[in-house]
């Protein structure tokens, strides 16, 4: 789990969520074009890291339950709710003999409030908004990057250079590869793809 | 003949009744008069205290209007026993929402889960239904103010004034009249509320002690929800009285009026 890299930042109008594609079991790359990325509603998504099937699992059941209040409703949750909802979920499991053991970001826009929001979450359910993280070791090289380099009003083609030079770092410095981030940018619009980031350049 | 099938809740009848349920709704109609009105700005809810007696402890102020949530009222028409019980899951079905979702409890999904549990009554178990109709106001930030009726089959739906209880139908009548929508704010259908009780119940004056008024309106990002105190009230009677009178007096001079020009 720690070799996955979730990366998220929030500006001021949007969100880009940036997550590695290798699924990788032991030793082996098992699939090279994963999709990491949940989308729960129109304007939330959901980055998840973990236990292999706890994943996949979690994240479906989540986006299920979020359409099924959509459904009955008529109208989508905010995501501050969601997000809410979604740490309850995990907390009662947690104290369950059936915990999940997985790491979450989910990053949104409530087009309510014209707000942008990113939420870190981690396996204990601890849940805190912040402007931007990094789950996984691939964390550990990129915190400092965007510590020294986020502006919240950057346009999206900065705020896109900036996941550059972080996945670039992961490329530079991680001893496992991970040679392609798929990135999403959650705005007043909705959820879109932007192109896939391959890192370019050398290990150090 | 319809004897043999209303005992059990769970029966239609061959007319296609389910006679537990009109008997549940009869109840209602004899107990205390409760009506709402949507303002522009706000809700108000006026109820008809029965209660009434002088060794009676004032420990709680209303015996008919409840508060649910920060957003949300509601007041009672019926058996005050079966009441209680109701306001207490609705409270708690309002908190769990806001413990799962880390929101208020959108106005119509709170009515929704209560008439579905009283419809359970109507269906299955073989107890009898709620004898309890509720009329409930709120605020949320989809739909802004709001006013539901529920009784006891599980049926609800959203008002723009309506009473519930003794002589309901008389007040629903006026109202029908009277209310004006889109131009009535919240003192005046405060004042409005007053009127139909005046005309409605069996009491020729109105009495302080004997009703009690609630409203509900969003003061910046908060929602204000008050039982009015026994003062305030005699205030609105006071107003309410004074209108009546210059309206009773214009009548008189139009009538007078009238005779003059004929003669």
């Amino acid at each position: 789990m720690a070799l996955e890299c979730l990366i998220g930042i929030k500006f001021d109008d949007f969100v880009l969520i940036a997550t590695d594609m290798s699924h990788i079991q032991s030793i082996m790359v098992q699939k090279s074009d994963d999709d990491k990325i949940h989308k729960l509603s129109s304007h939330l998504v959901m980055a998840v890291a973990g236990e292999a099937g706890d994943t996949t699992q979690f994240a479906e059941y989540i986006a299920k339950n979020i359409q099924l209040y959509k459904m009955r409703n008529g109208y989508e949750l905010h995501p501050s709710s969601a997000v809410h909802f979604t740490r309850h979920t995990l907390s009662t499991h947690l104290r369950s003999r059936e915990p999940y053991f997985v790491n979450l970001l989910m990053g949104g826009y409530n087009p309510a409030i014209n707000k942008s929001e990113l939420y870190y979450m981690d396996y204990l359910a601890a849940s805190v908004p912040v402007n931007y993280y990094a789950f996984g070791y691939g964390g550990m090289f990129t915190l400092s990057i965007m510590d020294q380099d986020y502006h919240s009003n950057m346009t999206r083609e900065a705020g896109y250079e900036l996941l550059k030079k972080c996945i670039g770092e992961v490329k530079r410095r991680f001893i496992i590869n991970l040679p392609k981030f798929r990135v999403r940018i959650i705005s007043k619009e909705g959820i879109s793809d932007m192109p896939t980031i391959i890192a370019e350049g050398e290990a150090a | 003949m319809a004897r043999r099938y209303d005992s059990k809740t769970t029966i239609f009848s061959p007319e296609g009744r389910l006679y537990q349920v009109e008997y549940a709704m009869e109840a209602i109609g004899h107990a205390g008069t409760c009506l709402g009105i949507l303002a522009n700005d706000g809700i108000v809810l006026a109820a008809e205290r029965r209660n009434t007696n002088k060794l009676l402890d004032d420990v709680f102020l209303s015996d008919k209007i409840y508060v649910i949530n920060e957003d949300m009222a509601c007041c009672v028409a019926g058996i005050t026993s079966d009441a209680n019980v109701l306001t207490n899951e609705l409270r708690a079905i309002a908190q769990r929402h806001t413990l799962q979702f880390g929101e208020p409890m959108p106005c119509e999904q709170l009515v929704m889960r209560l008439c579905d549990i009283k419809q359970a009554y109507t269906q299955y178990g073989g107890k009898r239904p709620f004898g309890v109709s509720i009329l409930y106001m709120g605020w949320d930030n989809r739909h802004g103010y709001q006013l539901y009726q529920s009784d006891p089959s599980g049926n609800y739906s959203g008002w723009k004034a309506t009473c519930i209880g003794n002589s309901s139908a008389a007040a629903v009548s006026i109202l029908k009249q009277e209310y004006k929508e889109g131009e009535t704010d919240l003192y005046e259908a405060q004042l409005l509320a007053l009127k139909v009780m005046s005309k409605t119940l069996d009491m020729t004056k109105l009495n302080a002690e004997k009703l009690e008024l609630a409203t509900l309106v969003r003061k910046g990002d908060k929602t204000e929800i008050l039982v009015k105190p026994a003062d305030k009230v005699k205030e609105l009677i006071k107003e309410h009285e004074q209108r009546e009178a210059k309206a009773e007096a214009a009548k008189q001079d139009k009538a007078t009026a009238g005779k003059s020009k004929d003669k």
